[in-house]
């Protein structure tokens, strides 16, 4: 059977356009919103990522530094992330729901419990910051029995040979960092870079889905639109932000964003 | 089963394939973005370390630039004062900028020649290893950015003026506590960006496994000297000879142990406590906090039921971090070292004493080894010895010392 991950990549290629994938954290900027949030993003996007918050990342920039920030405050737990999905999924069974985030909550949870846990609200693939190839090979075989995807990564610095050996242990989908950064940094490398990094890796298998991520903002994101899917992160974690600051409503400010990002790759 | 160290084989290279000390410890937790940059460095330092040209520059470097060996004295008036063991210092505050943190420096810059990188960058928590980053950097020609936390800018301003000496950059960081642990993650989060032109010195023996391995080596250079001078003064290593060592991140313990692991020697291990009043403290391996993962390894780490990293609270801004060195858990766990913790009070005082009744005046990081000296002296036997690491000099603590006693004595 086809991974909802699978479908919804399926449905894009039909359309001929990159699947658009978000980003936001769980609880940011409440649990309430969070939720909406995430129902406001499927009505746009075809995949969501959602950050479960660590309070000593190595690997996020400031935007979302901000939103975890913002979340922890509140007071977020694994259970409530697990809730907000769940929640997600009763109204939108078909869209698929990624959680992102570093090991040490998943080890501190059980890996097992933690899986069980995501199996049993909805979650469809993970992709955990700091669990790199091949350290995570027993962990990512544990998604695979139970049917979650483990969403390897690739950077500019890894090696062909790497790449080779990640790509073939790889499930539905594989996440291409652009550029050497932390996320939401701003695009240091030309689209036209990026892309040609982008089609070398899809050589080496064609069949597999390839997304990639940071530094994508509604500037950037219709040049790299050849690509099978494109993350934007940092931009939405900028607006709710910005809306807080503002007093705007998140939910609201953030549909009209996602709206605009996807009307320039289809 | 419990673990156990194998003889003949160095303690920073005691890991298995996946670069875990006893199978928990360690490893190489990091985005992929740094996978190929630290398994460069790892070649790299694998093949230096066997390189007999590149231990010749080390050894010069630390003879004639950090001043090896540093004084092994013994410190009369205290011993008399408690009336029990024979109490010595390794006076490694008499080094090139006056703590443990140069050997460190010296070797990452000298890496970061060979690798050909321009840049270095660091974190500190005391200042100490920025400033020695700092200093290294400058003589041997590298542009230097210094992390550190916005809180221990302030409690720190000496070591803050000499980084600033040094040409180099110092980047304030406003997350988190803003302390050493923020100071890492941003530090780390910067070579994430950057790995292709810039090399990363990390402070301590913590991180991704190439950098306790690093820094280890480098402070082993402690131990060497010590062992010798052990020899020179008492013919052998004494029967129940003590080795005590404050531990922070644990680099200055691991290089004070290094060359002791195989003998009789005992070695203690003193964390932060903190203050007598408050819950929160430093101190992971007294309080038995739970392994987790921090800054790319699995540690003991004061942290959350969820996996969220701890506050910490100590006097010691070079011992105020929520985990600790891999090397200290697998030491700790094989029973080979045992560990304890001194309250910022017991800190304190030690300092008075050792200051007034010495001419050495330890750093409020050695003051919580000098403390557990203290305690332990006066009920052993007179022929029995201690040494105590005496890895940093009080004058960068000038302002909290002058704060909390009213006056500073040197």
């Amino acid at each position: 059977m086809k991974s909802k991950i699978t479908l919804a990549f399926d449905i894009c290629k039909k359309e001929k356009r990159p699947a658009l994938i978000t980003y936001t954290v769980a609880g940011d900027n409440t649990k309430n919103n969070s939720l909406k949030i995430l129902n406001e993003l499927s009505k746009h996007a075809d995949i969501l990522e959602l950050g479960f918050a660590h309070n000593t990342p190595i690997a996020d920039g400031g935007q979302i530094q901000g939103s975890s920030h913002r979340a922890l405050k509140n007071g977020i737990k694994l259970k409530d992330v697990f809730q907000i999905v769940k929640k997600f999924k009763k109204i939108n069974p078909h869209k698929p729901i990624i959680l992102m985030g570093y090991f040490n909550l998943i080890f501190q949870n059980g890996e097992n419990n933690f899986l069980k846990s995501c199996k049993s609200s909805g979650v469809d693939g993970l992709i955990i910051v700091d669990l790199p190839y091949p350290e995570n090979k027993k962990f990512a075989n544990k998604c695979k029995r139970k049917s979650i995807n483990f969403i390897q990564l690739l950077s500019p610095t890894t090696s062909k040979d790497r790449m080779k050996k990640i790509i073939k242990d790889s499930h539905d989908m594989i996440y291409y960092i652009s550029m050497l950064s932390t996320t939401g940094g701003k695009l240091k490398v030309s689209p036209k870079k990026i892309l040609h990094n982008y089609n070398a890796i899809k050589r080496i298998n064609p069949k597999k889905n390839l997304v990639i991520g940071f530094g994508i903002t509604d500037k950037t994101i219709s040049s790299l639109k050849s690509a099978n899917g494109l993350v934007v992160g940092s931009m939405l974690c900028k607006t709710i932000t910005e809306s807080l600051k503002m007093r705007q409503n998140p939910v609201t400010k953030l549909g009209k964003v996602v709206y605009n990002l996807k009307s320039k790759i289809i | 089963m419990s673990l156990k160290i194998k003889r003949n084989i160095p303690l920073i290279d005691q890991h298995d394939k996946n670069f875990m000390y006893g199978g928990k410890f360690g490893g190489n937790f990091i985005p992929e973005t740094l996978k190929k940059p630290i398994d460069d460095l790892t070649k790299l330092f694998t093949k230096l370390r066997k390189d007999k040209k590149f231990l010749n520059e080390r050894d010069y470097h630390f003879k004639n630039y950090v001043g090896a060996p540093t004084p092994f004295i013994k410190l009369e008036n205290l011993t008399d004062h408690l009336g029990g063991a024979q109490i010595y210092a390794k006076v490694v505050s008499e080094a090139n900028g006056g703590a443990h943190k140069i050997y460190n420096a010296t070797v990452h810059c000298l890496i970061a020649k060979k690798a050909g990188k321009k840049y270095i960058v660091g974190d500190t928590g005391a200042g100490y290893a920025g400033k020695m980053l700092s200093m290294a950097a400058k003589k041997f020609d590298l542009k230097c950015k210094i992390f550190m936390g916005a809180k221990d800018i302030k409690r720190q301003r000496p070591n803050v003026e000499a980084m600033k000496k040094n040409g180099a950059k110092i980047v304030p960081v406003t997350t988190g506590s803003q302390t050493l642990v923020d100071a890492v993650s941003e530090c780390m989060r910067y070579w994430v960006s950057n790995c292709d032109t810039t090399h990363m010195c990390v402070g301590s023996t913590v991180g991704p496994n190439i950098f306790i391995k690093i820094c280890a080596w480098s402070t082993a250079q402690i131990s060497r000297e010590l062992i010798k001078q052990v020899y020179e003064e008492f013919g052998r290593v004494p029967n129940k000879l003590k080795l005590i060592n404050c531990v922070g991140g644990g680099s200055s313990a691991a290089g004070f142990w290094n060359e002791f692991i195989n003998t009789k020697a005992q070695l203690i291990g003193v964390e932060a406590g903190g203050p007598n009043n408050s819950t929160l403290h430093a101190a992971p391996l007294t309080n038995g906090s739970k392994i987790g993962i921090l800054h790319g390894a699995a540690q003991y780490v004061i942290q959350d039921k969820e996996g969220q990293i701890g506050s910490t609270e100590s006097i010691s801004a070079g011992l105020d971090y929520p985990g600790i060195s891999p090397l200290h858990c697998f030491l700790k766990d094989t029973k080979r070292a045992r560990y304890t913790s001194a309250s910022d009070e017991e800190a304190l005082e030690a300092y008075q004493l050792v200051s007034k009744l010495e001419n050495i005046s330890p750093s409020l990081e050695p003051s919580h080894a000098f403390a557990e000296a203290i305690k332990l002296a006066p009920k052993l036997n007179s022929s029995e010895v201690i040494v105590v690491n005496s890895c940093g000099d009080s004058l960068k603590d000038k302002d909290i010392i002058k704060q909390k006693l009213g006056s500073y004595i040197r």
